[in-house]
């Protein structure tokens, strides 16, 4: 199983796409490690700085539908190779939350009001959360404040986050 | 109770149910093009697992950067082709006899209504427009489907849109389904299908059907779908007819897989479309939709006709209708790519690349290329495009380039007047 947590970033905009996560001309790449300086470089997010904002994150925090458009499973990679395993968000475009469970990560979907109060909270400032996949809680902190958010990661998402991904269940079940 | 098409589908699919909300379905076919497979494979041969679950059902084109334009897509053309041969897989449309995937599979009869098909690509919701139940998947979800045939999908819901009245001239499938995108946005039917019905859809041919199932995924749908008809076998029947003694057997035995008359919809939306306009998108965002009528005027650089959205024989018929006999704006580029090599003979035949060429445009090769900006009519930072493809994010056909959708018909007109134009004005040539 990977390992979840660390550094938060928030990316305050509703139906970000995969070819703003990753766009379509690095998709001739062959490995994933070839992703890594370009994830989310067409992002149109005023006040984002990809070259100072990603570095050092390990959790994103954004609004809903996040993913949509293409299938590219580059786009969970560009995210894996810069050390992010795990995205928050109301709602996820079908495929890539799918590809997200598919490589053991997570594409873990809060209720509206809550991911609110994580923009309201704790935008902008150095804010950590750690994961607890197995116990469903996440404690996130900033300086001087922190609480603990449920959640509940059940069924087929649970147990291929166990496995490590989707290869690895289908190849012992099927 | 009845059920939808997709809820029979996936009935006779079901080879597992491991949790709640979690159907594993068999699949009929495994569709591969040469930008998300090679991935797949060298995964695949680094954990020794190089091996495909039965090589008739798995299908494999070079379709993205063909020829390739450089190294790297070389490459990945190689590692296609070397595993399409290794594999003995038989159905691998090299350059020659390549085109653009979802225009080439079905019309080399691949699609059956009833069949469950995936493919690592978002527009693989078009083959719902047989009947079937077609779904675009990431690299993991294609591996697992060459090495086992299998794929998990939330069950089936379906939102059924009831399509009645009739089309304006000039309107045309685009049109319906920028339209509908418009309605109920990019996220409106994520996690559902959108399942296709009514006398408009009744009245389309198989090439206007996959422009609207094609689309499907634009609205966040795992699969679009069309209930098989007469229209359907009629397609099929070549690829069929050893299967069925008449075209009225195929027909019986397509309606039992139809979705019932008192199946249960998530939702059910009904739409007029007799007072419709044609469509285009602005912005960046496939739902941002309106009448061509409220972007006319809005120059263009270049005009892009092709994708397997809108590069059948129909599409190229409809939009040398409007081109017949003038010329295209001068400071505008034209670009036609017939989306596989029989539409492009067939246009050859009936004088259409003739028209095209007349007009000025430059008549390139079956391939996705500009769609998707990598080859083949790639935008500069700031210009804009008219494009029949299906998608206007932000720098999709090239960093910093526009893009609008629009249909074939509005296309051809655009190219004609240097501007976004509906196509009314040039019909019969002007
Ligand atoms: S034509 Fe465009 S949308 Fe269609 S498969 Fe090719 S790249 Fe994708």
């Amino acid at each position: 199983m990977k390992t979840f947590g660390g550094k938060v970033l928030f990316l305050d905009r509703a139906d970000i796409n995969t070819d703003e996560i990753i766009p379509a001309k690095y998709l001739t790449e062959i490995t994933k490690e070839a992703m890594k300086p370009h994830l989310l470089e067409d992002l149109k997010l005023e006040g984002f700085d990809r070259r100072r904002d990603i570095a050092g994150k390990r959790v994103v925090v954004t609004r809903e539908n996040f993913g949509c458009g293409s299938s590219r499973e580059h786009a969970p990679w560009a995210f894996e190779v810069n050390d992010i395993t795990a995205v928050i968000a109301p709602s996820f475009a079908r495929i890539f939350r799918q590809n997200m469970y598919n490589c053991g990560m997570l594409a873990l979907e809060l209720p509206a009001a809550t991911i609110e109060h994580l923009f309201k909270a704790y935008a902008g400032k150095e804010t950590t959360m750690s994961i607890d996949v197995t116990g469903g809680a996440i404690r996130v902190e900033t300086a001087g404040v922190s609480e603990t958010i449920q959640f509940s990661l059940q069924g087929f998402d649970a147990a291929l986050v166990q496995a490590g991904g989707w290869l690895e269940y289908a190849d012992s079940n099927y | 109770m009845g059920k939808t098409i997709a809820e029979k589908i996936f009935d006779s699919h079901q080879v597992d149910a491991p949790y709640p909300g979690t159907t594993v379905l068999r699949l009929d076919a495994v569709f591969c093009h040469e930008i998300t497979t090679p991935t797949a494979i060298t995964d695949l041969m680094a954990r020794g697992k190089d091996r495909v679950f039965d090589p008739a059902k798995v299908k494999a084109v070079i379709d993205h950067v063909s020829p390739a334009k450089d190294s790297k897509t070389a490459e990945q053309g190689k590692v296609l082709r070397d595993w399409a041969h290794r594999h003995d897989i038989k159905d691998f449309f090299d350059i020659g006899r390549n085109g653009v995937c979802h225009a080439i599979f079905p019309e080399q009869g691949f699609v059956r209504p009833g069949y469950t098909i995936i493919m690592g690509d978002s527009h693989t919701c078009t083959h719902g427009a047989f009947g079937a139940f077609a779904a675009g998947v990431g690299t993991t979800d294609l591996e697992v489907g060459i090495l086992k045939g299998v794929c998990a999908f939330k069950p089936p819901k379906t939102m059924k849109f009831e399509l009645v009245g009739k089309l304006p001239e000039g309107v045309y499938a685009k049109d319906i389904i920028l339209f509908l995108i418009g309605k109920i946005g990019v996220n409106g039917a994520t996690n559902m299908i959108m399942e296709f019905t009514g006398p408009v859809i009744d009245a389309m041919g198989m090439d206007s059907r996959m422009t609207v199932c094609n689309m499907a995924i634009e609205a966040g749908a795992t699969c679009g779908i069309c209930n098989p008809d007469a229209t359907t076998v009629d397609y099929l029947w070549p690829f069929i007819k050893m299967d069925f003694a008449s075209k009225k057997d195929a027909l019986a035995a397509y309606a039992a897989i139809a979705s019932d008359s008192d199946a249960q919809y998530e939702k059910v939306c009904k739409f007029d479309l007799s007072s419709l306009e044609p469509m285009a998108t602005f912005d960046y965002r496939p739902d941002n939709v309106k009448p061509v009528r409220e972007l006319a005027g809005a120059t263009v650089d270049q005009v892009y006709i092709g994708s397997c959205t809108n590069g059948r024989i129909e599409d190229l018929r409809i939009a040398a209708a409007v081109l017949k006999g003038a010329k295209i704006h001068a400071r505008v580029r034209g670009i036609l790519s017939p989306a596989t090599p029989q539409i492009y003979r067939q246009a050859l035949d009936e004088g259409l690349i003739a028209i095209f060429m007349d007009a000025g445009f430059c008549v390139t090769n079956p391939t996705c290329g500009a769609c998707l900006g990598m080859s083949n009519g790639v935008l500069a930072p700031k210009e804009v495009c008219a494009s029949t493809t299906n998608r206007n994010f932000y720098g999709r056909m090239g960093k910093g380039g526009m893009v609008h959708l629009m249909s074939p018909a509005t296309a051809a007109a655009t190219a004609l007047a240097g501007c976004i134009t509906n196509s009314v004005l040039y019909k019969g040539g002007k």
